[in-house]
């Protein structure tokens, strides 16, 4: 299954380092994104495995992961020549990651 | 004094005023906060500033004003801005005359002291790894992201409007919080909550259901109709985060814990000009419909140095885009940015930079999805870093040259080129940034 079956995001951007978050819908989904959704596998998927640093912050009790991608943005929006300097469209393409492993329940989400 | 009720009349720039003047007339506030500064902002601003010494605050400072102040004067609710921009003097004077013109008595502060361009030179730039003044000329601003003691004093004052350039996001509700309660400037926790509820209220619709609809999986009630937020603020800083009723979008534990994270690095250490916020052990709890009480934040001792954003002119972006739609778009896309690729390259050396994407395909991330499918349309787009404008100019001109010299069926050419303000960071020691307050119009003002 896709990761957007299970979590929402939302990216943000500071100078050259974007951040984005995942987020569980349901509670009992939490456990499977905190084993899934690694560092590297972030890296990987958005195609920055070399370019850029990313770290990693969990908060449980709001079954939320923060994500610090350092470098990401090509200097920054003011400096980019991206389409999306912002990289806003970023953790939408996150939500794509494919997750080894059901949701919790018959019902998902 | 038991609760405080303040609300996000803006979250950038350009952002909606109907939402901000409903705020105004029923949402009982205390205080109305715009943010209207994003990075770049200051800079534009101060080069506006350098041409006519009148300008250099924000554009819409006076549609906003205009729109808002009546029913702030009647409900007695007092506004904090940093849409002074690169002038907040020009700014309150230009407020002080909208409010006459409207028959309107208002104290207006100008909150100063952001602005440590004469003092930036010898300080090195993260981004560039060199000192400000090796930038030269081409060096146009530096402001200081100041905390709440200016705005304090403007609002421990009387000010009924509080208007300051560059400032800390959250500072901006974190004030009016320290004014309203007395709060001690190392009252640690009480300035990491009040951190959170302006970090949580800066981007205005964000936490109503702005930057959060996905259909089918978030869906957002009215969302034509978005209100912006207001939170009900206790003594302690713990506080609740709502909306109007009667208005759209919504306020939900998700929808707060995306904002929550939203533009934060390490959540138990939010740098602030006046705090170090920790948000790791804050939890969020649905107690009504569009009613999320926030808690458990908390806070220690700032680091002493504030976060400088320097403005500087870094080339010409010439940019261009085509469209190719039907069979093979995707060859003739990539076949148009080799032929403008070479058609370029007599003026190499004076572009330092350029990318060229297949809006469709690959202008978001680069990678293993591009070539993967064939869509039916893509937009060629080419843009370039260049040293001077009329490069920059070239560059869309050879976009431009597709229609008749390029690949088959290319339409809808659209091309623009502006000047690059880019912006670098350095940190400042707080005791270098002498902020101050200047209140206006100590003649018309009633006793509150």
């Amino acid at each position: 299954m896709k990761l957007h079956e299970i979590a929402h995001a939302r990216t943000g951007d500071k100078g050259d380092i974007s951040n984005i978050s995942v987020i569980a819908y349901r509670p009992e989904d939490w456990p499977l994104i905190e084993r899934e959704v690694t560092a590297e596998r972030v890296a990987t998927h958005v195609g920055q495995l070399d370019a850029c640093e990313v770290t990693r912050f969990a908060l449980p009790q709001l079954q939320a992961l923060n994500f610090v991608l350092k470098g990401n943005l090509r200097g920054g929006v003011t400096r980019s020549l991206a389409l999306d300097g912002h990289g806003k469209c970023i953790g939408s393409v996150v939500l794509e990651m494919e997750i080894a492993g059901e949701p919790h329940g018959v019902e998902r989400r | 004094m038991s609760v405080v009720r303040i609300g996000a009349g803006a979250g950038f720039q350009g952002d909606r005023i109907a939402p901000a003047v409903d705020l105004a007339e029923r949402g009982e506030l205390d205080f109305l906060v715009f943010e209207c500064l994003a990075e770049r902002t200051v800079a534009l601003a101060q080069q506006a500033r350098l041409a006519d010494p009148g300008a250099g605050y924000d554009p819409l400072l006076a549609r906003r004003m205009r729109a808002v102040l009546p029913a702030c004067a009647r409900n007695g609710t007092r506004i904090v801005t940093n849409m002074g921009a690169a002038n907040p003097c020009a700014a309150a004077e230009r407020t002080c005359a909208i409010a006459r013109e409207l028959g309107l008595s208002l104290r207006v502060a100008a909150v100063t002291g952001d602005d440590v361009l004469d003092r930036i030179q010898g300080y090195v730039l993260d981004e560039t790894g060199a000192r400000a003044s090796a930038l030269g000329e081409r060096l146009v601003s530096a402001n200081a992201y100041i905390g709440v003691p200016g705005i304090v004093e403007a609002l421990d004052a009387g000010a009924d409007v509080v208007i300051c350039g560059r400032a800390s996001d959250p500072a901006l509700f974190l004030a009016p919080l320290v004014h309203r309660f007395g709060w001690a400037m190392d009252d640690w926790v009480r300035l990491g909550r009040g951190t959170l509820v302006g970090h949580l209220l800066e981007c205005a619709a964000q936490v109503t259901g702005g930057y959060f609809a996905d259909p089918g999986f978030k869906d957002v009630p009215d969302l034509a109709h978005i209100g912006f937020p207001l939170a009900e603020v206790a003594e302690d800083g713990n506080a609740i985060v709502t909306k109007l009723p009667g208005t759209g979008g919504m306020v939900t534990r998700a929808t707060c814990t995306e904002q929550l994270l939203y533009e934060i690095h390490d959540p138990a250490r939010y740098l602030q000009p006046d705090v170090i916020a920790d948000f790791s052990g804050v939890s969020l709890e649905e107690i009504g419909p569009d009613r999320v009480a926030v808690s458990g934040a908390s806070g220690m001792a700032a680091t002493g140095q504030l976060k400088v954003s320097v403005g500087y002119r870094d080339g010409w972006r010439g940019e261009g885009q085509i469209s190719y739609a039907g069979a093979n778009c995707v060859a003739r896309g990539r076949l148009g940015i080799a032929v403008l690729r070479e058609r370029l390259a007599d003026c190499a050396a004076l572009i330092s930079e350029d990318r060229a994407d297949l809006i469709g395909l690959d202008s978001i991330l680069p990678g293993p999805r591009a070539g993967t499918w064939e869509p039916p349309e893509v937009r060629l787009r080419y843009a370039a870093r260049c040293a001077d404008e009329a490069t920059a100019q070239r560059v869309g001109e050879e976009v431009e040259s597709l229609y008749l010299c390029g690949p088959a069926g290319g339409g809808g050419v659209t091309r623009s080129v502006r000047e690059i303000l880019a912006i670098a960071s350095t940190l400042m020691p707080a005791a270098e940034v002498a902020v101050r307050a200047e209140v206006l119009e100590e003649a018309t003002a009633y006793l509150r």
